[in-house]
């Protein structure tokens, strides 16, 4: 693991770097901490408020894992049918599209008012958010698969569903997969829109709605949640993509280092 | 560079399956170019394979050689003419082992289509898998192996559909001279073995000798049959053999001029 560390040293050197210069302007310009918290400060709120930040992380954490595995099991499914329905492509493609630029609190009340102030309506909110890369990623996936190959497996007697099943599925794997880490890159601001548009009733609103309670009064506390929510994201990119090297190792040789 | 070709089997003594013939009478196929424009492919196509022979098909770049290996695959049907040819399976010019199959798995792709379990298929690979040259390279990735090693398990993967009749579209034209040299002479072993009516589509007028019982020359498009050459050879057959030799320039001389004369 000596290995992986030394791959990491880039980034913690450019995060620290980063720290020391916010640190710095902070002390310089004199700006307010209501405004601009330093970093020290924000390490500070997030040491004497662990517990209260840690239980909503968890709240958060819960939906954008289910949320994000309800787009993949969505995004995934409805890719599948436009590859094998060109009409279905035609009549659901644009509204998949258009989908995408729905603002959510328009719809956030009427999630509200079918589903209640659960878990649930949250979940809807972040796979909406999410599905589209992994729909897209996954039908030009599907759609790449060398033409001859329908071809050799028609001579071989292979079915349809034996087609999709050896060549294209697999295929498709590692498109899909790239599609579920964009997912995933917008999935923690999926939640926190979630959190924000459909009220909660819990002990625990979740970092999202914490966030927004904190920003005027509590701006150290904001930024101490929202530091937690940014190491979430980078957690989960890379988990995802351990798990694509595990997968699909065949895409990695072809597509070369990229993390 | 003198290779010797391994002996073939006399074709017809095996029973059954490999009772193949084949036979084309007046083939046309034309169809629509992506530009809207009509092409005409093959014209009047005739040609016969008797049971177990190889017939190797020759003809310049766009003579309508893979058309004619689709239609004998029954990927598309002709607009004119009757094919009559018993079940056939394609070997494409590309070999499109599957990258996430194991060089073993892609060879028994076919055991498993037609419905064995994973570990039955391997099992029934395996003994022809090593027999071919393949030995220690079951769980070798496609991307692992070389080109030669690579048409190797695309053409196992072909034998073992079980079908009568191979069509193999340019199966080495991808390989270097030396490696080339190697997989004919590979192919003409495998094939002693292992007979099967084949038809071989190459643009290398020697290869086409050195494998065949008999050489069809197609014209450039739409392609025509210009002449079938019976290669009346013994087995092994040399390259540097001096009947080999006049027969390949015979063949080119064909090609040059598209007659028989």
């Amino acid at each position: 693991m000596r290995r992986s560390a030394l791959r990491a040293l880039p980034a913690i050197v450019l995060g620290a770097a980063l720290l020391g210069a916010w640190e710095a302007y902070v002390d310089l310009s004199g700006v307010e901490a209501d405004l601009l918290p330093a970093p020290h400060a924000v390490a500070s709120a997030l040491w004497s408020n662990g517990g209260l930040l840690w239980r909503n992380f968890a709240v958060t954490a819960e939906e954008v894992v289910l949320g994000l595995g309800l787009a993949l099991l969505g995004g995934l499914a409805l890719a599948v049918a436009i590859h094998l329905s060109p009409l279905l492509r035609r009549a659901a493609y644009p509204l998949a599209v258009g989908s995408q630029a729905v603002p959510i609190p328009v719809i956030g009340v009427l999630l509200v008012f079918w589903w209640g102030f659960g878990l649930f309506p949250k979940l809807v909110v972040i796979a909406l958010i999410c599905f589209f890369p992994v729909v897209v990623s996954t039908v030009d996936g599907l759609a790449a698969v060398d033409p001859e190959q329908p071809k050799l497996l028609r001579t071989l007697d292979a079915s349809r569903w034996q087609s999709f099943r050896f060549a294209e599925l697999p295929a498709a794997l590692p498109a899909a997969l790239s599609g579920a880490r964009i997912a995933l890159a917008v999935g923690v601001i999926g939640a926190f829109i979630a959190e924000t548009t459909t009220p909660s009733t819990g002990a625990y609103p979740g970092l999202g709605r914490e966030i927004i309670t904190d920003v005027n009064f509590q701006t150290a506390r904001a930024y101490a949640g929202t530091a937690m929510l940014v190491a979430f994201a980078i957690a989960c990119f890379y988990a995802l993509a351990i798990a694509e090297r595990r997968l699909a190792p065949w895409s990695i040789r072809t597509r070369g280092e990229t993390r | 560079m003198p290779t010797q070709l391994q002996s073939r089997a006399q074709p017809p003594t095996f029973g059954g399956g490999t009772g193949a013939h084949i036979a084309l009478e007046g083939v046309s196929r034309t169809y629509r170019a992506r530009n809207g424009a009509e092409v005409q492919a093959l014209a009047e196509v005739s040609l016969r394979a008797g049971a177990g022979e190889l017939v190797a098909v020759v003809g310049p770049s766009g003579c309508g050689k893979s058309t004619l290996l689709e239609l004998l695959c029954r990927l598309q049907s002709p607009d004119r003419g009757s094919i009559s040819c018993p079940p056939a399976v394609l070997m494409p010019q590309h070999d499109l082992l599957l990258p996430w199959l194991s060089a073993l798995d892609n060879a028994a792709l076919a055991l498993r289509i037609a419905g064995a379990k994973r570990a039955q298929a391997r099992a029934r690979a395996e003994g022809l898998f090593v027999e071919l040259g393949l030995a220690g390279f079951q769980h070798a990735r496609p991307h692992e192996l070389s080109g030669g090693m690579r048409q190797r398990v695309a053409f196992l993967r072909t034998l073992l559909s079980g079908k009568p009749v191979l069509c193999l579209d340019e199966p080495f034209g991808a390989l270097d001279a030396i490696t080339r040299a190697e997989m004919q002479e590979w192919l003409a072993g495998t094939l002693a073995g292992e007979p099967r009516t084949v038809v071989l589509v190459t643009h290398d007028v020697e290869e086409a000798i050195l494998l065949a019982d008999s050489v069809v020359v197609l014209s450039p498009r739409p392609g025509r049959v210009v002449a079938q050459l019976e290669v009346e050879l013994a087995r092994p057959r040399r390259r540097t053999d001096g009947d080999v030799i006049a027969l390949r320039e015979r063949a080119l001389a064909i090609l040059a001029t598209g007659s028989q004369s």
